[in-house]
């Protein structure tokens, strides 16, 4: 066993941003010219040109008319056989929703287990991920023989840190077996709802609401509170999964991603899947009962305390302070 | 259609956290335990599709004894009856280490369906329900918000990333990993809490299920995380700070 292999993502005909951080990571554990990077699909010349031109060591080119659209079942099968046939040390994706959706069920084939969502690499080497809600760091290592799986937490390495170290990289194609049997499910053309009528994306100020908040009869305090703003309202996933508030003012991983000039989060801890989807905000205030929040890991300003208290409290200073 | 629900019991989110004297997990003294949120969605969504197509639901959980009342709530909103794992190490163990123990468990049931969250709220590996299917050799799907029985199997809504869905065709048998949000969870009712005590509880110790248990990923240690940016706390009574925030982002941060 020998290299790095880094599994890129493509999307609309793109090697995704995630993908250069995934090789990113690769670099803590071996030099540029030991990386690998695999692109996938039914044409993959492009994509193959484009991870050359990035300087890695080698582009690999899995290629198969059934690999056109993603199922977990021919992208296991496909990179089983590549994994075996390049026998790395590592092999490292992006922490995606695809491979979420595959990843685990490749490395249990191949008798691993993934060591997934990691945050940073330390030298061990020592894969950190977070536990209980991004409240807790975990430092996790492999052991065994086999080859170590690893996904990595889109935002946690610098993809700029490898930009052309080497000239462009050779592309090798490999050709999986794959049989039309083996993929067993039927995947539909991506669709979405009913179309967006609330823009977060272009908002200047933001007040975020989250569990803290208790009740839907409670939200008049955050809507008094974006109302002297001038601020749009937006919630974390609970919010929305309770109906409190549409789904279309989701912020995070699974909704929109916000980079307004004031972000307001008023009773959100700041799970990964919140903090991904506003981080690049310019100004960051939370207000959370739980000193321990992982928002005040990301917050320019905090107020520890009771939101029914500080909240109205914030309100009537922002007032006093236009009068 | 049977159906087979994987729930896990999870250190209750509003619970402080403190890391134990073996720095190798949280301090479970004082914890209060609840049903991880996910798969409370998947136990919701098995139970509509039992009310909508009939069948059974079984629910299956992994832990130490503690574990027996997650699982008795989980009868008491209408799971039929349930299968324990008994299994006091199941931190130690890794993704593929729970796996393999569930799997076990639910083989033997022959279930048409199994469904569980798509993640667990204290380590949070979004793994478990993927890698039973592989263990199970059944196709599966993931970040599932809704599951409707056809002629020839399922069809499934999948969550994508930045607002986008997709549907899924797959056949039947089939392992499911369920998004939160699909559906809107039940309380238990007084009658089902007095009937979950009378439903079939079946206990079966890791030991006896005859898995590997030698675990490929340990964790070594945990800690809390270094802050990425020096936070302001602003303190003093509600009003006081509300002043003090006010003013900082007039004159420091000039947001407002």
């Amino acid at each position: 066993m020998s290299g790095i292999l880094v599994v890129l993502e493509d999307r609309g005909g793109k090697v995704r941003s995630a993908s250069w951080e995934a090789v990113a990571a690769a670099l803590k554990l071996a030099p540029v010219q030991n990386v690998t990077a695999a692109v996938i699909g039914a044409q993959t010349e492009a994509l193959a040109g484009e991870a050359a031109r990035k300087g890695v060591g080698k582009v690999v080119r899995v290629e198969h008319p059934l690999l056109a659209q993603y199922t977990a079942d021919g992208f296991c099968a496909a990179l089983q056989q590549l994994v075996q046939n390049e026998s790395p040390t590592h092999i490292v994706f992006p922490h995606t929703y695809q491979v979420r959706d595959f990843a685990p069920a490749l490395a249990a084939r191949m008798g691993q287990a993934l060591i997934g969502d990691v945050v940073a690499i330390e030298d061990g080497p020592l894969f950190i991920r977070q536990l209980m809600q991004g409240r807790l760091n975990g430092s996790y290592r492999h052991c065994g023989n086999g080859p170590c799986f690893v996904s990595v937490q889109a935002g946690a390495f610098r993809a700029d840190a490898f930009e052309a170290q080497l000239g462009a990289a050779a592309i090798t194609t490999f050709n999986p077996n794959l049989d039309a049997a083996q993929i067993r499910t039927k995947p539909g053309e991506p669709f979405r709802e009913a179309a967006q009528t609330v823009d977060l994306g272009s908002a200047q100020r933001i007040v975020s609401v989250g569990r803290g908040i208790k009740e839907a009869a409670n939200l008049n305090l955050v809507q008094d509170l974006a109302a002297v703003l001038g601020a749009e309202i937006a919630a974390s996933r609970p919010i929305c999964d309770n109906g409190w508030l549409p789904m279309e003012r989701q912020v995070g991983s699974s909704g929109q991603t916000v980079a307004p000039k004031l972000y307001l989060a008023v009773g959100i801890s700041g799970a990964i899947q919140h903090l991904v989807g506003m981080k690049g905000s310019q100004c960051i205030v939370a207000i959370n009962k739980d000193p321990d929040a992982p928002i005040f890991e990301v917050a320019d300003y905090g107020i520890v305390g009771d939101l029914f208290e500080v909240v109205p409290a914030v309100t009537d200073a922002v007032k006093s302070a236009k009068a | 259609m049977k159906i087979i629900v994987a729930i896990k019991q999870v250190p209750d989110r509003d619970a402080p956290v403190r890391i134990a004297a073996s720095g190798k997990w949280v301090d479970e003294s004082d914890l209060q335990w609840a049903m991880n949120e996910p798969d409370a969605y998947a136990l919701e969504e098995a139970l509509q599709l039992k009310e909508k197509n009939g069948g059974e639901v079984v629910v299956v959980s992994a832990g130490p004894e503690r574990v027996g009342s997650t699982i008795r709530e989980a009868m008491a909103k209408g799971a039929d009856r349930a299968i324990q794992v008994i299994c006091d190490d199941l931190g130690a163990r890794d993704a593929l280490g729970v796996a393999k123990l569930l799997a076990a468990a639910i083989k033997a049931e022959n279930p048409d369906l199994v469904l569980t969250g798509l993640q667990s709220e204290d380590v949070g590996l979004g793994q478990t329900g993927v890698i039973v299917a592989e263990l199970l050799g059944l196709p599966h799907s993931t970040l599932i918000l809704h599951v409707e029985k056809t002629d020839a199997g399922i069809t499934v809504k999948r969550e994508m990333e930045e607002g986008w869905f997709q549907t899924i065709a797959m056949p039947l048998p089939a392992v499911l990993t369920m998004q939160s949000g699909g559906n809107k969870l039940r309380y238990a009712t007084l009658m089902g809490i007095k009937r979950a005590k009378t439903k079939e509880l079946r206990t079966v110790r890791a030991a006896e299920l005859g898995v590997d248990g030698a675990p490929l990923v340990t964790l070594d240690q945990i800690a809390m995380p270094k802050k990425q940016k020096s936070t302001q706390i602003l303190s003093g009574s509600a009003k006081e700070a509300a002043a003090a925030l006010v003013e900082k982002l007039k004159t420091e941060a000039r947001v407002l």
